[in-house]
């Protein structure tokens, strides 16, 4: 493998980055739209959540990769692979997201919510300055892991053609004929990315409980 | 309509709280029955029964942490609906001291102070600090005011929990079971701070267990049963003359277990 190539797995590893990166920003936004309405008291969008979170975590990611890539097609809607494949990710994301903190927000005490509401602090305070800095410690270890997951399930982003760092690696074992090896050099740029954000997270966690004592 | 009038008229219009006919039901089960408890400006009531008489749920109601489905419950005037705008109305006048304290564990003692003040009434950052530090001095805790709740004793913390309540400078003030979680130790300092409160004339309604301190601060003590308000009487009466015999039981076991 030359220096060439390895560059180019390189450019890969910075789409993989990339897309990481937004379907994470904008899944933490839906999935913290879709925990709110999920934990709102509020029946029918109770209801709606709860069927889009259990239709995002009962089919495989690659499928719901497809029916955005494809499915949007053929509804005339002709988006370019970024934007597919970042709508795809980002869906995916907030119902994950959403589930994880609706579990968190639901495990703050209920003598939180309570006692804010006494001292007359509204919904939006309640949550915002009450809950769910106390709902996002409790989530950060699964958060995390969640992020963990979702870069690594970037990967199947090189089906639907998005080179990204597993198709870049694809690309250049055909052509020098060395799999083990490239493959070997993509493994380890994926750990180089998640390994760190798994220490991060532990540090986080055990920094978030120590401000706690 | 009749009773909005008579509640805003004569010796009424100097009642706090008014409970009016109010019932409470937990889905089939009914909680409270034929609540009637009128409540003076600056009068001190004590609220005891056995456990799951209704006496957590009474005061809850109150401030709308639990919504009533019959019946009325005034406010210094305020009829607590099921609005938005008359619970954030009577949630201003009425401060919530709770057994487990539910101080907020991620924020300091002066932040836990600070928030409602200035979330919920809109006072500027240097003022809702200002009247944080005097009410934690008031309550004797103010060289904690940096540290996190669980840094504290439960003594310490439920006396933050009585200032943070006062930041919002309330005309009544609700304890339940303030002293019941509490190891024995910390149980005066506690019931110290409540009575200091009380000589300064709020008007309270405490559940509690704490004969003594319903001996000394309590205008009148109410006994509850099984959802209902049994008996109430001054507390020179209620310890030696218990009219009904549900009472007088209570008390002997009260008693005993002292
Ligand atoms: N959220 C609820 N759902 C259903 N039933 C409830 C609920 N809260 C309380 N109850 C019931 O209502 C009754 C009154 O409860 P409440 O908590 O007011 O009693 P209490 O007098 O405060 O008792 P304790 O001394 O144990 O605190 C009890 O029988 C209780 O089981
Ligand atoms: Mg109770």
């Amino acid at each position: 493998m030359n220096l060439g190539e390895f560059l180019f797995l390189l450019s890969g590893l910075k789409w993989t980055v990339a897309l990481s990166a937004i379907a994470f920003v904008f899944g933490c936004a839906g999935g913290l739209a879709i925990a709110l309405m999920r934990t709102s008291g509020i029946v029918p969008l109770e209801r709606a959540t709860a069927g889009y979170i259990a239709l995002f975590q009962g089919t495989p990611l690659l499928m719901q990769l497809f029916v955005v890539y494809y499915g949007l097609a053929l509804l005339g809607l002709h988006l370019n692979a970024w934007v597919a494949v970042s709508l795809g990710f980002t869906l995916h994301a907030s119902a994950y997201l959403g589930e994880i903190w609706r579990g968190a927000i639901q495990a703050v005490p209920r003598g939180q919510t309570e006692a804010s509401s006494a001292l007359s602090l509204k919904y939006v305070s309640r949550m915002k300055d009450v809950v769910l800095p106390q709902a996002l410690r409790i989530s950060l270890p699964a958060t995390i892991g969640f992020l963990v997951q979702l870069i690594k399930g970037t990967s199947l982003a090189s089906i639907v053609g998005f080179t990204e760092l597993a198709r870049a690696g694809n690309m250049v074992s055909n052509q020098i004929f060395k799999p083990l090896l490239v493959f070997g050099v993509v493994g380890i740029l994926y750990f180089l990315m998640c390994w760190p954000l798994s220490l991060y997270g532990a540090h986080l966690e055990r920094r978030l409980a120590a401000a706690e004592r | 309509m009749t009773r909005h009038d008579t509640a805003m008229s004569g010796t009424a219009a100097e009642a706090m709280i008014v409970m009016a006919e109010v019932e409470k039901w937990y889905g089939s089960f009914q909680a409270l029955s034929g609540i009637n408890l009128s409540v003076r400006r600056g009068e001190k009531i004590v609220l005891c029964g056995p456990s799951g008489s209704g006496k957590s749920t009474l005061i809850r109601c109150i401030n709308h942490l639990e919504a009533y489905q019959k019946g009325e419950i005034r406010v210094g005037g305020t009829l607590l609906g099921d609005d938005g705008r008359t619970i954030d109305a009577v949630r201003r006048e009425v401060g919530m001291v709770f057994q487990h304290f539910n101080l907020f564990p991620h924020m300091s003692v002066l932040r836990n102070c600070m928030l409602a003040p200035m979330r919920a009434l809109g006072i500027g950052r240097k003022e809702a600090e200002a009247t944080a530090r005097d009410l934690l001095a008031r309550v004797k805790i103010i060289e904690q005011a940096d540290k996190y709740p669980a840094q504290l004793s439960g003594g310490q913390q439920q006396r933050v929990a009585i200032a943070r309540a006062l930041c919002m400078r309330p005309s009544v003030m609700l304890f339940d079971e303030p002293t019941s979680a509490l190891d024995p130790e910390m149980v005066k300092e506690v019931l110290d701070t409540m009575v200091a409160l009380a000589e300064e004339g709020m008007t309270m309604i405490c559940v509690t267990h704490e004969m003594g301190f319903a001996r000394q601060v309590a205008d009148r003590v109410i006994f509850m049963a099984e959802g209902s308000i049994v008996e109430e009487a001054p507390p020179d009466i209620f310890f030696t003359q218990p009219r009904h015999a549900r009472t007088r039981k209570f008390l002997g076991e009260i008693l005993r277990s002292h």
